[in-house]
C-alpha cells in the first residue's frame, strides 16, 4: 500500500463530476483519480498513490522506476489480492 | 560487492559509493524514515555496501506498523457487526489485533475486502444502499489525501453508508519526538520522498535549525538512497544542517497545493497514539467537525475494548530505532511472517519483515527457506 508507482494516463474522463483517468503501469491498468493533478493530460506520466495520481513525472524517470519495479515483483505486491492469494 | 550487480546503473552506485568513502572521516548514525526506504536498503545490502562509518537506523514510517493496537481492535469490532461490509487496503488484514486479525473476522463470516483505492470503497457504497461501508483509513501524508477526497465525495454524492475509520499519522512530529529522546542517537534524516511530494519540504527547515540536524528529502530506489546518503553525508563532514531535496523529479517545495487544500478541508491535526511508542502530541490527523458523520468511530460506537500488546514484541524500540530487528529474542523463532507478534513483522514495509525476508544471514536454515516462500522477490 505503501508504494507509489509510476503510470501512463491511456484516457481521461469525467465521472460524477470527478476527473477519473484510466492508466497504465506497465500493462496493469488501474482508474486513478486525477484530482489532485488536474492539468495532467494523456499520455503524460505522474506517480500514483492508491489509486491517486500525486505528481508529475518525466517519462524516463518513470520508466526507469517502472522496470525496476517490475524486476523485484513489486507491482504484483502492490497491486495483487492478498485474500485471492490466501485460497 | 555481491549486491551491486543488481542495481539498475551499478556503474552510478559505484559512483556514489566511492564518493561517499572518500568523504567520510568519523562515524555518522543517519535515520531512513520510511519502511519503503527500508525495504529497499535490506533488500539490496545497501547497509553492508556503505562504509562503516554511515549506520542507518531504520525509522517508524510504516503506517501499517504504527497503527496504534486500540484501532485495530476497533476495526475488528466494526468489521465484525452484521450489516457492516469493511474495506481495507490489503496489508492491513494480518495485522493482530488484542486476540484476532481481520483475515480471522472475514473466515468467521464478517464481510472484509480489500481494495486497491479508497473510491473503490465509496463505490462499494453506492453498490450496496443497504448496508454500511466503513473504509480502514491509515497512513501518512501521502495516504491521507486520497482518503479526504473520498470522504469530500461522499459528501458531494450524498452517499450515507459510508464512513471512515481514521487513524492518519504525520511524519515531522514523528521526527520531533524521535530528536527529544534522552536515547537518541540519529544524527541526520532521509526524508520519505512520496510524503513530500505531498506537503512540500516547508515542515522541515525548523526541525533542522532546532536540532541542527540535516534532512535531505530522498526517493525510493536503490540509487535514491545512495544519493540520499552521499548528500547528508556531505552535510554532516561540512558541520552543515539544512534541508536539501534529493528527490526533485517527485518533490516541489510547495508539495501538491490541492492535496495539502483537500487534507485542511477535511482533517484536524489531532494527537495520535503510534504502536509500541505511545502518543505524541499533534502527531495525527481526524476528521473536521464538518464531516463528523462521516467518521466510524462516531457512527458505531466502539469503546470498552481491552487492548493488550503481547509481552516480547519490541517493535516500540525498533521503530524508534533503538533496537534492530534481530536483536529482539522473538525474531525468526516465536515471531515470523506467518505467525507475527508485532506489526513490524507483518508489515511488508516493516523493519521486522525487511530484516526476515532478505537478511537471510542471520536465519536458521529452516526458517531462510520459509522466508524464501514467503518473498515474492526471490
Ligand atoms: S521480531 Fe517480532 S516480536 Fe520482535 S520486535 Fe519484531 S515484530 Fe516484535
Amino acid at each position: 500500500m505503501c508504494l507509489a508507482v509510476p503510470g501512463r494516463v491511456l484516457d481521461i474522463e469525467d465521472r460524477d463530476g470527478t476527473r477519473m483517468a484510466t492508466v497504465d503501469f506497465g500493462g496493469v491498468v488501474k482508474e486513478v483519480c486525477l484530482e489532485y493533478l488536474p492539468d495532467l493530460r494523456v499520455g503524460e506520466y505522474a506517480i500514483v498513490h492508491v489509486g491517486f495520481a500525486l505528481q508529475r513525472l518525466d517519462e524516463e524517470s518513470a520508466r526507469r522506476t517502472l522496470e525496476l519495479f517490475e524486476t523485484l515483483g513489486l507491482l504484483q505486491e502492490e497491486f495483487g489480492d492478498p485474500l485471492e492469494a490466501q485460497q | 560487492m555481491k549486491y551491486i550487480d543488481e542495481f539498475q546503473d551499478p556503474d552510478l552506485a559505484r559512483r556514489l559509493l566511492d564518493e561517499i568513502r572518500s568523504t567520510v572521516t568519523r562515524p555518522w548514525a543517519l535515520m531512513e524514515v520510511c519502511g519503503g526506504q527500508t525495504h529497499t536498503i535490506i533488500r539490496h545490502g545497501i547497509d553492508q555496501l556503505l562504509p562503516d562509518e554511515v549506520e542507518l537506523i531504520h525509522g517508524p514510517g510504516c503506517p501499517v506498523c504504527v497503527t496504534p493496537l486500540e484501532v485495530i481492535d476497533k476495526a475488528l469490532a466494526i468489521a465484525s457487526r452484521p450489516g457492516v461490509i469493511f474495506c481495507s487496503f490489503g496489508d492491513m488484514l494480518r495485522v493482530p489485533g488484542t486476540d484476532r486479525d481481520l483475515f480471522q473476522v472475514r473466515s468467521e463470516g464478517g464481510d472484509v475486502r480489500v481494495v486497491y483505492s479508497p473510491l473503490d470503497a465509496l463505490r462499494v457504497a453506492q453498490q450496496n444502499p443497504d448496508r454500511e461501508v466503513v473504509f480502514f483509513g491509515i497512513g501518512f501524508e501521502t495516504t491521507a489525501p486520497p482518503n479526504a477526497m473520498t470522504v469530500y465525495q461522499a459528501r458531494k454524492l450524498g452517499i450515507p453508508n459510508f464512513s471512515l475509520l481514521v487513524s492518519h499519522v504525520r511524519v515531522p512530529p514523528a521526527i520531533d519526538a524521535i530528536m527529544r529522546s534522552p536515547s537518541c542517537r540519529v544524527q541526520a534524516f532521509l526524508a520519505a520522498g512520496h510524503v513530500c511530494s505531498v506537503m512540500g519540504t516547508g515542515e522541515y527547515p525548523d526541525l533542522a535549525e532546532r536540532y541542527e540536524v540535516p534532512i535531505v528529502v530522498t526517493g525510493f530506489e536503490p540509487l535514491d538512497i545512495l544519493e540520499g546518503v552521499r548528500r547528508t553525508v556531505l552535510q554532516l563532514e561540512r558541520g552543515e544542517h539544512t534541508v536539501d531535496n534529493a528527490y526533485p523529479r517527485a518533490v516541489r517545495p510547495e508539495g501538491n497545493p490541492a492535496a495539502r487544500a483537500m487534507l485542511a478541508d477535511v482533517f484536524e491535526v489531532t494527537d495520535r497514539s503510534w504502536r509500541g511508542i505511545g502518543v505524541i502530541p499533534d502527531s495525527g490527523w481526524r476528521l473536521s467537525p464538518r464531516y463528523r458523520e462521516y467518521d466510524a468511530e462516531h457512527r458505531f460506537s466502539v469503546t470498552g475494548i481491552d487492548t493488550r500488546e503481547p509481552a516480547a514484541c519490541r517493535s516500540g524500540e525498533v521503530l524508534q530505532g533503538l533496537l534492530k530487528p534481530h536483536e529482539c529474542e522473538a525474531f525468526g523463532t516465536s515471531c515470523t511472517p506467518r505467525t507475527p507478534l508485532g506489526a513490524t513483522m507483518v508489515s511488508s514495509e516493516g523493519a521486522c519483515a525487511a530484516y526476515y525476508l532478505y537478511r537471510r544471514l542471520d536465519l536458521t536454515p529452516a526458517a531462510a527457506s520459509d522466508s524464501l516462500e514467503g518473498s515474492a522477490v526471490v
